[in-house]
């Protein structure tokens, strides 16, 4: 990656949720509520649908700082879970990751990222600190 | 709702956890990362997962209006596959906002006396 600049934009990645995702991220996570698999259940619990584990929105988001850095340089991330990612059966859903950089100081730079899911802001105040 | 009392609790793990490689590139793979000897960042959630929800067993949670507010991860160091980490979990806080319940769970994991690893995992009671 080449230099980094406070305001510059970072390129958006796109990643693709499904529910065969969220089954896989359940087994690596061990996070097996029923929300993030089971239609019927989800619903019983007043979802609109099954929904995406936040914690799988924020690997996502994760994993583009990760291209940024490298994963061993990022130092602090954060982010609210503000809407759910609802992925209906037989759907592709599509999460959208941009980046600003933000202050840079002492050799750390701030990454402050935008998830976006059908046109809605789905993580609020993500931001990263990664390693110069 | 959660009893103020047990704010400042602690749970702390009695066995310690062996990273493997196999569980580093399971949940990486799942994220589409291709680097396989460093965790992912938010790869210490799968191990303190369990640890943070055996703390607030018990605690007078109502579990089925609890949603995942907020998440922050500090880092000291990458956890790599063969890591042994011992993990332990805090309620630091607990508050009230507009009717809901609102409770800050920290969790560190440890490689001997050294942190690796510092989590604060939000949980919010809907009204």
């Amino acid at each position: 990656m080449s230099q980094l600049v406070t305001g510059q934009e970072l390129p958006a990645k796109t990643f693709t949720i499904n529910r065969a995702l969220l089954i896989k991220y359940a087994d690596a996570s061990g996070d097996q509520n029923p929300i993030h698999q089971d239609e019927a259940f989800a619903k019983s619990v007043g979802l609109p649908d099954v929904i995406a584990h936040g914690m799988l929105t924020m690997g996502l988001a994760g994993k583009y700082l990760s291209d940024i850095s490298g994963a061993e340089k990022v130092i602090e991330f954060s982010a609210k879970f503000i809407k759910p990612v609802v992925v209906p059966a037989n759907t592709e859903v599509t999460l959208i990751v941009s980046g600003k950089v933000g202050e840079i100081a002492d050799g750390l730079a701030k990454i402050e990222l935008l998830a976006m899911c059908n046109e809605i802001k789905v993580l609020g105040v993500a931001k990263g600190v990664i390693k110069l | 709702m959660l009893n103020p009392d047990l704010v400042g609790r602690t749970f702390t793990s009695a066995d310690s956890v062996t990273v493997t490689k196999e569980a580093i590139q399971k949940f990486a793979q799942v994220l589409g990362e291709s680097n396989f000897d460093i965790a992912p960042p938010t790869f210490s959630i799968s191990i303190t997962l369990d640890q943070s929800q055996s703390l607030l067993q018990g605690s007078g949670l109502d579990w089925t209006r609890v949603v995942h507010g907020e998440q922050r991860f500090e880092t000291k160091r990458p956890i790599i596959a063969g890591d042994v980490l011992v993990g332990s979990s805090t309620i630091e806080s607990a508050r009230n906002v507009a009717g809901n319940e609102i409770v800050t769970v920290r969790s560190d994991l440890h490689d001997g006396l050294n942190l690796v690893v510092s989590t604060w995992s939000t949980l919010v009671v809907r009204a």
